[in-house]
């Protein structure tokens, strides 16, 4: 097959971790409390999570009032500098760049979070599909997951934001999202057909179980595992990509409410003569997005005995 | 060997056939429709008409999705209405090509010859600060954004240091010879050293900028693979056998390590072709990632068609070639 290549390494994922059980949960988890790299993902995440919640009330200044306007001079392109009050200085339109570092963190997690549950969702929609039927269902919607696949996911992102008519938070969060969608449902559907074969699912069969809760009761939530881990990972991946978009100006039109992948596509015209406005926003990016990959990781890790690393 | 490849071609094919498919209901469900998409926002009615009219949109869906095909296969995409407005779009594609598949090659070099013997050696010793170090750089290394990683390069190496070049392809007095479009190659071709020097100092932070995530990748696919092959039994026997340890790691471990390695070279070709339309951003380069970003500002959607089936055609033969490879590294494969 063509693209066999990717598949069996998606699938290889779904098989590693596809024996779990509760008492692969219970161990894992005894396994992560100790595992250094978790601590600090999870740390990490607390952090900014913490950041977000108390973000209102921490902010000093209004995100989207240009209060340092009359500081900004189109001409000569001078940034606010760093004074009382404003600890990191102005951007480019003269509002406070702290104020919108601390609420940018609030809609770059929903960016990710709300991108993966849509890519969950839908990746769960085609890898229940076609694991649960098999045959030619399998086939086809496969097929569709191998072209998409073949296309890079920038680009993929890309035509989607193009079908809307103008860039929202929102058009972003879904192009972000739909890009995951075939790598979700490859995996899925590989842990389901793992679980097809599997004892448990003869046994319920031959008890007579009811189809649709063989695939729900006994093959989802054993197909789970892989899943998840898959999960932590694209929250990192989708952060990433939304700041791509961003910087390929492809970004919500408004930025009134901060988001970091905006503020660092809105710098790269400046990053010359003022590197720190894109360096913050870039700088919680990649802690964040560390954070997310270290986490993600650790949990394949702690999944999967046989793995080592 | 031979049904095998055929078999391969013919999944080529179907999996060409539904992109187009899905290109043609792209391109359709654009806001405004083929007609505004083809000939931008501006265009006047009778134009509108005319082209209604040529691409038979009053006729049923099958038969203007076969004439898309036709014209598909003619390398006739449309007219681009913004990149560079009136060019043929295939052309506007082909003129700036070279120079993302050069960048992206050197990059995928360099991972390559980065990747493999730092994940051998990393595997080799261990939990030693050589394995360490590799593993923290390729975690750290997926949580960068590439152009992020991009720009702080060109900071530091261009603006600050001054040490190499910030942007473009290669210096614009050099007036050299162009032969292929790959300007390094050009310049070995011609022989004008110093215009393939130069060239190649051009691509150096770009490359190294775009290596990173195929770097991380490569790196720990190698070192895990090396890790299982270490354990096999067969090399176990080499070594009860008395092999001499050279000949264990060469013919043993490595080559039958490179299996997956060279999997995971062939599925990076599309995160690399992402990579290069931001690298090409940071830097100025002229290649595809222009004609994306410009090509989406300014809703030049015959451009960004021709890109996005020249991305997956790219993706899908490079896939397939790496099945095919798999033949040349494991004999097994050969007699199925």
């Amino acid at each position: 097959m063509v693209l066999n290549a990717r598949r069996s390494r998606i699938d290889e994922l779904a098989e590693s971790t596809s024996d779990s059980g509760t008492s692969l949960a219970a161990s894992a988890w005894r396994r992560l409390r100790r595992n250094p790299v978790f601590l600090v993902g999870a740390l990490i995440i607390g952090v900014f999570v913490l950041l977000a919640l108390a973000a209102p009330w921490l902010a000093p200044h209004d995100p989207a009032q240009r209060i340092l306007e009359h500081q900004v001079s189109r001409a000569t392109n001078t940034i606010p500098p760093v004074q009382e009050g404003f600890p990191l200085g102005g951007d480019q339109y003269g509002r406070d760049l702290f104020s919108r570092l601390l609420l940018g963190s609030q809609q770059t997690l929903l960016v990710a979070v709300l991108a993966t549950v849509i890519g969950l969702g839908g990746g769960l929609v085609l890898g229940v599909t076609a694991g649960a039927f098999g045959g030619w269902v399998d086939s086809v919607v496969m097929r569709a997951v191998d072209v998409m696949l073949s296309v890079p996911s920038l680009l993929l992102a890309v035509s989607i934001g193009a079908l809307f008519a103008s860039q929202t938070q929102f058009t972003v969060i879904l192009a972000v999202a739909i890009v995951q969608v075939p790598i979700f449902g490859r995996l899925l559907r590989g842990t389901m057909l793992a679980q097809r074969a599997s004892d448990h699912v003869l046994a319920a069969r031959a008890l007579g179980v009811r189809e649709t809760s063989i695939v729900f009761r006994h093959m989802l939530p054993n197909a789970l595992g892989p899943v998840i881990v898959q999960a932590t990972l694209v929250l990192a991946v989708a952060i990433i990509d939304a700041a791509a978009l961003s910087f390929l100006g492809l970004g919500a039109a408004d930025d009134s409410i901060p988001e970091w992948g905006q503020m660092l596509g809105g710098a790269q015209t400046i990053i010359d003569s003022h590197p720190q406005l894109a360096f913050w926003p870039a700088g919680c990016i990649i802690l964040v997005a560390l954070g997310f990959t270290l986490v993600g990781e650790s949990l394949r890790d702690a999944l999967d005995p046989k793995r080592r690393r | 060997m031979l049904r095998y490849t055929v078999r391969r071609l013919a999944q080529l094919v179907l999996v060409v056939g539904v992109l187009s498919l899905l290109l043609f209901a792209w391109l359709r469900a654009l806001p405004g429709g083929p007609v505004s998409a083809l000939l931008g926002d501006r265009a006047t009615p009778q134009a509108r008409a005319q082209l209604e009219a040529q691409l038979g949109l009053d006729q049923p869906i099958w038969v203007q999705y076969w004439k898309f095909l036709e014209r598909a296969a003619t390398g006739d995409f449309g007219t681009s209405t913004g990149v560079q407005r009136g060019a043929p779009a295939l052309e506007v594609f082909l003129v700036r090509f070279p120079a993302t598949l050069e960048l992206s090659v050197f990059a995928l070099l360099l991972a390559v010859a980065v990747g493999i013997p730092l994940g051998y050696l990393a595997a080799r010793r261990r939990g030693g600060w050589l394995d360490n170090l590799s593993i923290t750089w390729s975690l750290v290394g997926v949580a960068v954004p590439v152009f992020f990683l991009a720009f702080l390069l060109k900071f530091v190496f261009a603006v600050e240091l001054g040490v190499l070049p910030a942007s473009g392809r290669q210096d614009t007095g050099l007036d050299a010879t162009r032969v292929t479009g790959f300007y390094v190659l050009d310049g070995l071709l011609t022989r004008e050293w110093d215009a393939a020097w130069n060239a190649f100092v051009h691509l150096i932070l770009p490359a190294v900028a775009l290596s990173t995530i195929p770097f991380a990748v490569i790196f720990r696919i190698t070192r895990a693979a090396v890790l299982d092959v270490m354990d096999e039994d067969y090399v176990r026997t080499a070594r009860a056998k008395g092999l001499a340890a050279m000949v264990i790691r060469r013919r043993h471990v490595l080559h039958n390590a490179m299996l997956p390695v060279v999997t995971t070279i062939g599925l990076q070709t599309g995160a690399l072709l992402a990579g290069a339309v931001l690298t090409e951003r940071v830097f100025n380069i002229p290649g595809i990632g222009q004609a994306v970003a410009v090509g989406f500002q300014r809703k030049d959607f015959p451009v960004l068609q021709v890109v996005i089936l020249s991305a997956a055609m790219v993706y899908v033969l490079v896939n397939l070639v790496v099945d095919l490879s798999y033949a040349l590294i494991d004999p097994r494969l050969r007699t199925r």
